[in-house]
Parts: C-alpha cells; structure tokens; sequence
C-alpha cells in the first residue's frame, strides 16, 4: 500500500504499562552509572520490579482482555514488529549487549566485570543464596535471560490461550529454563558440584563430550560420572528415540533454553523469517557445515587425546577455542539473539545450531512426525507460512496437499495454530504413508526447492 | 501449442500448472491487468489487517514463473476475435493464440442503490479495491457494511482491526440464513457481540447519502434508520466479468456459457473459474461457482481437456469453510440451512458457545450420512468424505467419530458429550463411541 494506514492508537492503560517498562529500562541505566553500591542495588532491583509488572501487565491487557484467538492484528504494520525504527534500535541495543558481555565483562582479576559491573554486584546477594558464590557475568546473564523467558512467556499463555497446545508447550519452556538451565546448575554449585545443564547436550552444548570435560567431570565422583553418562545417553540414545516418535520439537519447542528464549522472547518477530528459496540455500549451506565441524573436531580431540597428543599437539584445542568464538559466541548469542527484531528469533536455530542440523537429519528420514494437510481445504492465504518462524514455506506444501516434512520444523505448532481453516495439525503416526498427498487435490509435481 | 490465459487468478494459475505437468513442451502465457504475478484472493483481508504484507500473498516466488516457462504479461485485453485467434492488449500489442482459456473471474454485484457511486462505496474483490479500502478507511470511525455473507463479516473484521465501528446490514433474520441453520448463524451472531459490532438483522440499504463532496457520510436503512459513516462495503456478492467475452461472439448469459468439459461456444476457446456459467449443472449443484476451490478445481479439470484428454468437470463432494473473527467453519456434503424433505439432522453445541457440530443423514433407514456442519471444531476431510460416499449410517459414524477429529494434540476431545447427545436426541438409534481421535486411528480400532 502507497500510503501507511493510521493504526487505533494503545490505550491510556496500554501506554502507562509500556511507562513502567521504559521506567525499568531507565532505572537499569541509573545502575549502571550510579558509583553508590546501595543506590546500585535499589536501582537495579526497582528496574526488575518495574519491567517485570509492566510487561505483566501490558501483555494482559494486550492480549488477556480481548477474545481469545489469533491476535496478530497490525503485526507487519508497527515500527516495533515490522522492522521499522523501533526494530532496528533494540536489534542494535540487544547486539550490543551480547558484544559486551562476551568481550568486555570478563573478571579482570579484582572482582570487577567491566561496563556491567554494578548489575553484575547487585546479583551478589541472591547467587550467594542460591550457589554459595558471588555473582559473575554470567549469573546475571542467566537471570536476565530466565526473566525473558517467564515474563515473555506470560505474554505467549494469555496470547495462545485459545490453543492447549501452545499453552502446554509454552509452560514446559519456561518450565526447563527456570529449573534446569538457572536453578539447578546453581544449586549445583552450592553443593559443590559441576555446573552441569541436564538440558543441554552435544553437539549443542559441544564441549559436553569433548575430552577434557568428560575427564574433568569423571574425577568429580559419582555424580560426575552420572553426568557424563546422562550426556552420552541422552545426545546419541534419548536424541534419536525420542525424535523418532515426536520429531525434533520434543527439544527444539518443548525443552531447549535457546527454543525457549525463540518461544516467548522472540514471539513477537517469529513472522520475520526470510520464506524465500534464496534463505533456504543458506540455511542448508551453513547448518550441516556446523554439524561437520562440530563432528570433526569432537573426533580430532578424541583421537589426540587416545594418542598422548603425540599426533596432531595441539590443532584440536586451537579449533575448538575458534570454534567457540565464531559458532559459540559470534553466531548463537550475537547473531542469533541480536538480530531477533530484524530476521526472526530463529537465526540461530535455523542456520547454525548443530544439534537442530542432528535432530532434522533423524526429524526427515527417522520420524514418525509430520504436519498433516486436511485434504484439499487451504486456500492459500499464507498465513501459516507468515509464521513459520524457521522460514519453512508452508504454504507450498498445504496448497498440493502435501504433508509437510522438513528437517528445520521445530514443531512450535503455530502454522497449525494461525490456519484461518482448520488445515494443518501436527501428528505422529505409522511411517507407511508418511509423504503420501491428499487424494483430494491433484498436487503440481514443479519442484519449489533445489 | 500456445495457451493464452486470461486472468492469473487460482483458476488461470492452476490450469497453467496443470498443462506445464501434462505438456511439458506448450508455450504458456498468462494475461492479467490486475497484478503482474498471481496473488491469494482470500489472503486480502489478512494485508489490510497486518498479518501480512502484500508480497506475502503470492503463493509462488517471483522466479517461479520464468523457472517453469510460463509468460507472463501484465496488461488488458481489451478486445478478442475468436475468428483470428487474436487478443488485442491495452499496451498497444496483440497475441495470437491455438488454445484460449478465459478466467476472467467476477466483480463486485451492485444492486442500483442510489449513492452507490460515491467516494467511500466500494466491494472488495481485488487489489485495487484493497488499495481504495485502506485509503479510505484511514482515520475514519464508521463504517457500514452491507451484506450478511462471507465478505460481509471479514469486512466486518477488518474495520474491527483499525478501531473503526462496524454496523454490518443483513437482510435475513439471521446470519448468512442461505446457507447456516439458525443455531449456528447464533454462534456467528455471538462472536459479533463478543467484538461489539452491532449488526442490524431483517434490514437492507435503501440509500447512500453524500456529504455533497462527492463522499458518502451516510446510509439510510429499510428500517428508516440514518446511519452516519465515513465508508460503505458492499458484500452483496459477486457476478461473472464478462468484459471481454462481450468484444467476442462467444454465447453467454450470466457467465461464459460452457459445457461439461468447460468449452465455450468457440471450439478452441474454453472458460472456468467464477465466470463460467454451466450449461447442464449436475443435479443439485449450481451454474456458477464462486469459490476457491471450485476454481482451482475446474482449472485443473480444463487443463486436461486443453491437452487432449477430454474431461467433464466433476466437483466432487461439496465442502467449503470459512472463519468468522474466532470460529472457524467447515462444512461437507449436503447441509441444509433449512429442514429439508427426506433428512434429518443431529445437532450438538458446546456450553461455551465456541464449538458445535450437526451431522445430516437421511430420515429413512439405514440413515446414511449427508452432510456435517462444524463449527469451532477441525474435522478430517479426508474421513468425512469416506463417510459421505460410502453413505454410511449415521451410527456408524457417531461411534467412529474421533477417527474425523482434526484438532490439535491436548485439544478437549468433545466425542464423548456429542454422543450423549445424540443418544438423547435419536434414542432408538442408541450409539456406542468405540473410536477417540488418533491419526489412521481406524488401524488399531477394535471395532473395524
């Protein structure tokens, strides 16, 4: 359209709530630049407080007043969602954020974390609660992150609540984040033991298998022993059982942190997704080339460390160090978090993830998942493609009554949700059969991908 | 052989499709004047409310067009000579054809209401009336919407998204009362209230007032009543486009008139989609079809035909659907708005208002299924038209009901209560429900 359209202005009620968030935002600054530790504190928390009540709120009133169903309304048309201005400018705040907490807020040695030091020391009272420890960069980063998956994911339960699928899945999100990415790795450290996330496995979590870990964590005892175990059994048994009957989203939607934080955080930008073929040849470049890499390096490691490193010295360490720069940091918290509000909160899921590369492999030739097309009912609207937040074009397959089977699915459930006309559902069943198109459409046979 | 198709709506598209399949060696262009690549039709109200952005709404890549040889031309044709075999376009060119495909499609149905003419009044059938309806209805707080079918409440819901009140006109007593029995049209009815748009029931148009501008500022209703609104939508149905049939010698009347196999009165010339007229409808169907399925349907059909497989146009089992705000409809097979000699039907509504199902089967014994209308509830085609050939009696189908469930995983699972109900409502047919919901859940059903 030649003209933007004047969109119904928020609510006087809707704009205080926003108020009260950018007051939590402003309060977080005053942390930040005030030099008195008490005043740090009682800013820091006051900021929690604020922006915890009015997202809370905002999204009740956003979402939680109005008829449940599919609320997307002016999605494309906000500056916050449609990449305007608003987009660009918390893309740039989020990227730098994560630039400055993997390169500028490491200990230097005299309990100081660099810019975020006050925020980090305001948390030194709870991670002394909770892991017996003063807080470090990366507690804070934790909290921050836990904080966006619950208030985030309130927002997604009362935005979905017409779907029990989307509220089931939403609440075990939130559910793994807090308790098994946050609070038992802290409670495991309390007690002394390995900061170990049952959550997370190789190749994702890749140093989970390499040597040096596993040897580290053997020593430990007991329960160290068991965590390598659990790691093993779940990365290369659990993995492909568990994809076999419900495909990848039993982790990519259900379980994983990253998920997660795409999930509820990331909501709101998932139609921001490139659908196009050109994204698709990227994709499948960048992503198996990670699993490879990962692959690779995990068995260059093995093989020195089976050898004394009489073989290779120390060529395995020096690729696994890059590879935590550029996949580790660069490409999963930088790219993959920063460039939420400008190419969708999957980034990182859908082009470099290795354990989502691992998963699709099994979820396309080893599952018994598919997203079924009820027979010759789409219309083509495109509305399940428009959500798709890992840019699958959905659309292509229901308009031939084809069911859609792809590696990138992660199952999150909304292109069945958004289907104006009831035409998608996300089922497990026998393999016979899986490809076969509805019989009551006559599929074009032109190929929409190579 | 050259195919020229006029029009790159679902029809046109889906006949074009279907020939590249079928001959890979035709040459194949495509007419349109309204955009330069094919675009969803339905999807028009989903840009306007924000969903998406037009671009969106192609179902089809931009390369997809030159990857698979099929030309593209955007520009009128203004005159057609089915003599010469020869299209005149706006852009100063001609085009010779061997075959002719006309899918011109509709336009809006206007009914000589005086004002209809007026800045502000409009349909909304394509782009250009998406173009006008977003101008216009900027900044506004009124606006009235005439008609009570399917266009009529989308319109209803996109004047919802801006902020604008919405007073929607329906001349039955009930909503869409051609095709809903009234207990669903109340289902209907409630979501207009729980969006708070008023809807005037037993009334229609009498009138459209200017503001002597030349922009309307009011209608004024059967009932006498004046309403001030800043934009009128006209949702009182479509008719064929005609527009350039009628530079031609081919015969029509409504529509284009075409036999079973959709060819024209001109060998050579064959037309399908909304603006074909049927000579010979089969029995109980009717001569025009304005849907997007039957459009993509009789494209696909005439495709064959076109390439040397003469094939008679069968739609098939009727089902159709639809979304009113929140509750979405679908419907299969034959399904009376009215009680209708011979039939009979089984009606269950849940509590909440947001979910209701009626299964039609004939009066008679064994009593086969006919037709189902679901409300607020995803039913399986595939397992409804299995019933529906087979002629199934409707006991069969209540005890295997969850075999057609097509709601998503966790979804309350609603068989067990529509059972109930139906024991209660037809007790001599006592029903037993052997089969909850399960993909291919009839493979490991013990009663199959």
């Amino acid at each position: 359209m030649a003209t933007a359209p004047l969109l119904p202005a928020s609510s006087p009620a809707e704009k205080l709530t926003l108020a009260v968030v950018a007051g939590g935002l402003l309060a977080l600054l005053l942390a930040l630049a005030d030099a008195d530790a008490t005043r740090q504190k009682t800013w820091f928390y006051l900021a929690l407080g604020l922006v915890s009540g009015g997202t809370l709120a905002w999204s009740w009133l956003k979402f939680g007043t109005a008829p449940a169903g599919v609320q997307q309304n002016n999605l494309w048309l906000r500056a916050s969602t449609g990449r305007g201005a608003v987009a660009w400018v918390t893309g740039l705040v989020l990227t730098g954020f994560y630039v400055v907490l993997y390169w500028y807020s490491g200990d230097d040695g005299h309990g100081h974390f660099g810019p975020l030091n006050n925020l980090v020391h305001a948390l030194d009272g709870f991670s002394q609660t909770l892991r017996a420890r003063p807080a470090d960069q990366w507690f804070l980063y934790g909290t921050f992150y836990t904080l966006a998956v619950l208030l985030m994911g309130a927002r997604a339960l009362w935005k979905y609540r017409h779907s029990r699928y989307q509220l089931i899945r939403t609440a075990s999100v939130m559910f793994f984040q807090l308790g098994f990415a946050f609070l038992l790795p802290g409670l495991l450290q309390f007690f002394q033991q390995p900061e170990f996330y049952f959550t997370y496995f190789w190749p994702l979590k890749y140093d989970y298998l390499f040597p040096g870990t596993v040897t580290s964590l053997v020593q430990n005892g007991g329960l160290g022993v068991f965590m390598v175990f659990w790691g093993a059994a779940m990365s290369l048994l659990a993995t492909p059982v568990l994809t076999y009957f419900f495909g990848k989203r039993w982790y990519c939607s259900w379980v994983c942190g990253c998920g997660g934080l795409a999930e509820t955080a990331g909501d709101p930008y998932r139609h921001l997704a490139d659908k196009s073929r050109a994204a698709w040849r990227w994709e499948v470049g960048i992503i198996y080339t990670v699993l490879v890499a990962i692959v690779a390096i995990t068995a260059l490691l093995w093989v020195n460390f089976a050898m004394h490193s009489t073989l290779l010295g120390e060529a395995g360490n020096v690729a696994a160090k890059w590879y935590g720069f550029a996949i580790g940091s660069v490409f999963s918290g930088v790219i993959g978090v920063g460039f939420y509000p400008l190419m969708g909160a999957r980034v990182w899921c859908r082009f470099g993830c290795p354990m989502a590369a691992y998963l699709g492999l099994l979820q396309k030739h080893f599952s018994r998942f598919r997203i079924s097309t009820n027979g010759a009912q789409c219309i083509s609207c495109g509305n399940c493609s428009n959500v798709c937040e890992m840019g699958i074009d959905v659309q292509q397959y229901a308009q031939r009554g084809a069911p859609i089977i792809r590696a990138s699915c992660v199952g999150c459930g909304m292109c069945s949700t958004a289907c104006p006309r009831g035409v998608l559902n996300l089922e497990n069943g026998p393999r016979e059969g899986r490809y076969q198109a509805s019989q009551l459409i006559h599929a074009d046979s032109l190929r929409i991908l190579s | 052989m050259h195919l020229v198709i006029i029009g790159n709506g679902i029809t046109g598209v889906t006949c074009a499709l279907a020939v590249r399949r079928l001959r890979p060696d035709a040459r194949i262009t495509l007419v349109s004047s309204e955009s330069a690549h094919h675009y969803s039709r339905t999807a028009l109200m989903y840009v306007y409310m924000g969903h998406l952005r037009p671009q969106d709404i192609k179902p089809y890549e931009d390369w997809f067009w030159d990857e698979n040889r099929l030309g593209l031309v955007h520009a009128t044709a203004t005159a057609l000579s089915t003599a010469e075999n020869l299209l005149t376009l706006d852009n100063g060119t001609t085009l010779t054809y061997d075959n002719l495909l006309l899918a011109t499609g509709s336009e809006s149905k206007l009914y000589g209401w005086p004002g209809q003419h007026l800045a502000g009044v409009q349909g909304l059938y394509n782009l250009p009336d998406l173009a006008a309806m977003t101008r216009d209805t900027s900044g506004i707080s009124r606006g009235v919407v005439v008609g009570g079918g399917l266009i009529g409440v989308e319109l209803a819901e996109m004047l919802h998204t801006r902020g604008i009140e919405p007073v929607v006109l329906v001349r039955d007593a009930h909503y869409w009362a051609s095709v809903l029995p009234p207990e669903e049209a109340n289902l209907v009815d409630q979501q207009f209230q729980k969006n708070h748009v008023p809807v005037r029931y037993n009334t229609e148009l009498r009138e459209i007032l200017g503001d002597g501008l030349g922009r309307v500022r009011a209608v004024v209703t059967t009932a006498g009543e004046e309403i001030a609104c800043q934009w009128v939508g006209l949702a009182t149905g479509v008719t064929p486009n005609l527009t350039l049939a009628n530079t031609s010698t081919i015969e029509t009347d409504r529509g284009i008139l075409v036999d079973a196999h959709l060819r024209t009165s001109v060998a050579n010339v064959f037309a399908a989609g909304d603006c074909a007229q049927h000579r010979e409808p089969a029995a109980g169907e009717v001569p025009i079809e304005q849907l997007w399925y039957t459009g993509r349907l009789q494209g696909e059909t005439v495709a064959h035909t076109i390439c040397g497989q003469p094939t008679p146009y069968r739609r098939g089992i009727w089902f159709n659907s639809a979304k009113f705000f929140n509750l979405e409809y679908q419907t299969y097979g034959r399904a009376p708005a009215g009680p209708t000699a011979g039939l009979d039907s089984f009606y269950w509504e849940h509590p909440s208002g947001r979910a209701a199902l009626r299964v039609y089967f004939r009066a008679a014994a064994p009593h086969a299924v006919v037709g189902f209308n679901a409300l607020g509830l995803r039913l399986r085609q595939a397992m409804c038209e299995q019933w529906l050939r087979a002629q199934t009696p409707v006991p069969t189908v209540m005890a295997q009901l969850g075999a057609a469930n097509f709601d998503p995983e966790f979804f309350p699972q609603h068989e067990k209560a529509m059972v109930a109900a139906f024991n209660r409502q037809f007790p001599q047919q006592l029903v037993v429900l052997k089969q909850r919901k399960g993909l291919f859940a009839r493979h490991w059903s013990p009663s199959t």
